[in-house]
């Protein structure tokens, strides 16, 4: 029987964990100390042995992307941490910010470390203006401790944080559009190759990782491989944040190892869905990855597994809807979200995602033709794969996957100009997390 | 323009990036707690300090939602719309407001005391339905509860965020957003240490043909130069500590010929988008 982890969570439950102060008392920095003492590459090895993926959305091994950091080039290595978290039903680095701000910094220093690094940026999305206050303070001690900065602890090792805030735009999430807009331009998907790791962040050899994966970091080396390798799967490893929401009793982030099933963090952590309603529809990883049904509510929450179910892991974000709730109504808000968000570069993306949202809203308001699944699947595969980035490959996600699960509701649309009986426009109550044992965020070291 | 304190913190975003552009953003944040929008004023001044044109800084200034073409109120109301709070009745919520202080999307009051607007995903789904004002959030707010928050926000009353301090308005938070901290010491937060050009390495030093990896790097260096030539101001000494080879394995293996189909498979998804 499968159980809960509290790796990332640690402190989410005291109310001074994202101090300076209360982190070294619940064992910071134990994974720098230990960092400071290695040898780069063996710190690379360690992740790479690890098998830690990143958990951005694609899962790709942290330390082999580490390892392709050109270190010849006579330039400077560039860590940018990808904090522009944005995908629809994301909220794990959110609230890991806020309530553990010092293990961010932590891997930082130690991703820094590894990548003979000595600037790093993180790039914040403007929205999280909260978790910019926790890691402003969160800074600011690190500096005056000298846990950031010059011959850190003594180390000889110098590093320095910025925060960068976004002004949102959800395509500064890919990594590239990330740099652009970091670099003060119009965050727009750059070609590859070159590859950041060669030329990124001013042509400089870069590593651009998400936040959930460099704050996993020092616990490896706080720890060890063995120990990490013993929750999730053999491809799969280590513990994972699950951002869970919608129509359940508990929504929240939750850790759980890799490969835990959806149901298992649905009833066990969120107390299933509210009453009366049943699973009819859900994301695995955010409203870019493929949609399921309640049919693969058993599967297991890592990578192969959810790819064999037809999807993507994505950011885990689980995004729970009932049998009362419309399937079509919820792509057509995802395609607007896409619509707007298209950032112009690619004609398939840009208009493609119009069209998409026209022909939505067109079947929801009773006008639609049945040769609109037609349109709606040739538009969609015109789009899939003919974009520079991911997003694309995203907005069409929900609009394919639900025509495959759920084209008798598309149908009875068009067929009756309305939709089917027992539909709601909403669950009638709002979330409550009156049931959670995790402190009121607050500022300082104010409890 | 920038009063002359804020000139100065402007000047002290552009010195903290390694190449200078990089402060258009934070600067932007800036023009608008200055001017409460994007103002031509503020492009030519942005334009101005960062040696760009008009046209550059527009563009940029007209890509990103947060900055805003026309002047906003004291505080931004944003109802976060995004599915995951519409079932908990985000949709009601948008409604109950528009109607209630009279205007639209990216809509101002005649009184100038809130702008309203929709906004997603603002990443707090587990407290669906989310209002934030002035981007800190309340949590759970029920369409009455969002009305009442708002008639407290135009009353000069915030109430205490689920998330945040009660703002004092928009344009504080605008200079918080530039990365200058908070606007009032008396907020929480100070003003990070941050790192300043002088510390950081040299971007592009010897990036010219025949420099160490300039086969690999032909295409920023041939697209991107005349800005990274700005950005020196030291040596390249910035190197790796004593005893660390290049990974020679690894650091090498981006040359080859699978590695760049390998690492394009890092980028199947917005990532955290």
């Amino acid at each position: 029987m499968v159980e809960p982890v509290k790796v990332l969570t640690k402190r989410y439950e005291l109310a001074d964990g994202h101090t300076l102060q209360g982190f070294l008392d619940s064992g910071g920095f134990a994974g720098l100390r230990k960092a400071l003492d290695m040898a780069p590459t063996d710190i690379i090895q360690i992740v790479k042995d690890a098998g830690l993926r990143g958990r951005g959305g694609a899962g790709f091994p942290t330390g082999v992307k580490w390892g392709f950091v050109t270190q010849d080039l006579g330039k400077p290595i560039y860590l940018v941490v990808n904090a522009d978290e944005g995908e629809p039903g994301t909220f794990k680095d959110r609230e890991l910010m806020e309530r553990d701000p010092f293990l961010l910094l932590e891997g930082m220093v130690i991703s820094g470390r590894a990548l003979n690094c000595h600037r790093s940026f993180i790039f914040l999305r403007g929205e999280y203006l909260w978790p910019g206050v926790k890691l402003e303070e969160a800074i600011d001690e690190a500096y005056a401790s000298g846990w950031l900065g010059k011959d850190i602890q003594g180390s000889g090792f110098d590093f320095d944080v910025t925060l960068h805030y976004g002004a949102g735009a959800y395509i500064c999430g890919e990594e590239t559009a990330l740099l652009d807009a970091l670099e003060g331009r119009r965050g727009q998907p750059r070609l590859r190759p070159p590859f950041p790791a060669v030329a990124g962040l001013y042509a400089s050899p870069t590593v651009v990782n998400n936040v959930e994966t460099i704050a996993t970091v020092p616990c490896i080396l706080e720890r060890d491989i063995e120990w990490f390798r013993s929750m999730g799967t053999e491809k799969s490893p280590g513990p994972k944040l699950f951002s869970v929401s919608g129509e359940v009793v508990r929504p929240g982030n939750y850790e759980w190892p890799m490969g835990t099933p959806a149901r298992t963090i649905l009833e066990e952590s969120c107390g299933g869905m509210l009453p009366g309603r049943d699973l009819k529809f859900w994301t695995p990883g955010g409203s870019s990855t493929p949609l399921l049904a309640a049919e693969h509510a058993e599967v297991a929450m890592d990578f192969e597994s959810i790819a064999a179910a037809g999807s993507l892991l994505g950011t885990a974000a689980m995004m729970m809807f009932s049998n009362k709730t419309s399937v079509v109504a919820a792509v057509l808000n995802w395609m607007r979200f896409y619509e707007h968000e298209s950032c112009g570069k690619c004609t398939p993306c840009r208009e493609g995602t119009f069209w998409l949202s026209q022909i939505l809203q067109r079947i929801l308001d009773g006008r639609g033709r049945r040769e609109d699944l037609q349109v709606l699947d040739e538009v969609c595969d015109n789009i899939f794969g003919r974009s520079f980035c991911a997003l694309a490959d995203g907005a069409v996600s929900p609009v394919k996957s639900s025509l495959q699960y759920f084209r008798d509701e598309y149908e009875y649309l068009i067929d009756h100009g309305r939709q089917p009986e027992g539909l709601e426009a909403h669950a009638g109550v709002v979330a409550s997390n009156a049931g959670s044992d995790r402190p009121p965020s607050v500022a300082g070291g104010v409890a | 323009m920038f009063s002359p304190e804020l000139k100065e913190k402007a000047q002290e975003l552009v010195d903290r990036y390694p190449v200078g552009r990089s402060a258009l953003l934070p600067l932007l944040h800036l023009v608008q707690h200055q001017d409460g929008y994007i103002t031509d004023d503020g492009i030519t001044e942005c334009a101005q300090l960062l040696k760009l044109t008009k046209a550059e800084v527009n563009a940029v200034a007209t890509f990103y939602s947060m900055y805003k073409r026309a002047p906003l109120g004291r505080h931004l109301v944003s109802v976060c719309t995004n599915f995951a709070c519409q079932v908990r009745g985000a949709g009601e919520v948008y409604q109950r407001l528009h109607e209630h202080l009279g205007v639209a999307h990216n809509e101002t009051t005649s009184d100038s005391a809130v702008t309203l607007e929709h906004a997603e995903c603002l990443g707090n789904c587990d407290g669906a339905p989310i209002v934030s004002v002035d981007y800190f959030n309340y949590e759970c707010l029920s369409p009455d509860a969002a009305v009442d928050l708002v008639d407290r926000v135009i009353a000069g009353d915030v109430p205490p965020p689920t998330r945040g301090y009660p703002s004092g308005g928009i344009r504080d938070m605008q200079y918080r957003l530039a990365g200058l901290g908070p606007v009032d010491a008396a907020q929480p937060g100070a003003i990070p240490d941050q790192a300043t050009a002088a510390d950081a390495a040299p971007p592009v030093q010897d990036s010219g043909p025949g420099a160490p990896g300039a086969v690999d790097a032909a295409e920023p260096a041939d697209t991107k130069p005349a800005e990274f030539a700005d950005a020196d101001g030291g040596g390249a000494e910035r190197r790796g500590p004593e005893g660390m080879t290049p990974a020679s394995g690894e650091g090498s293996s981006e040359r080859d010929p699978e590695s760049p189909g390998a690492a394009r498979t890092q980028d199947q998804e917005p990532g955290d988008g």
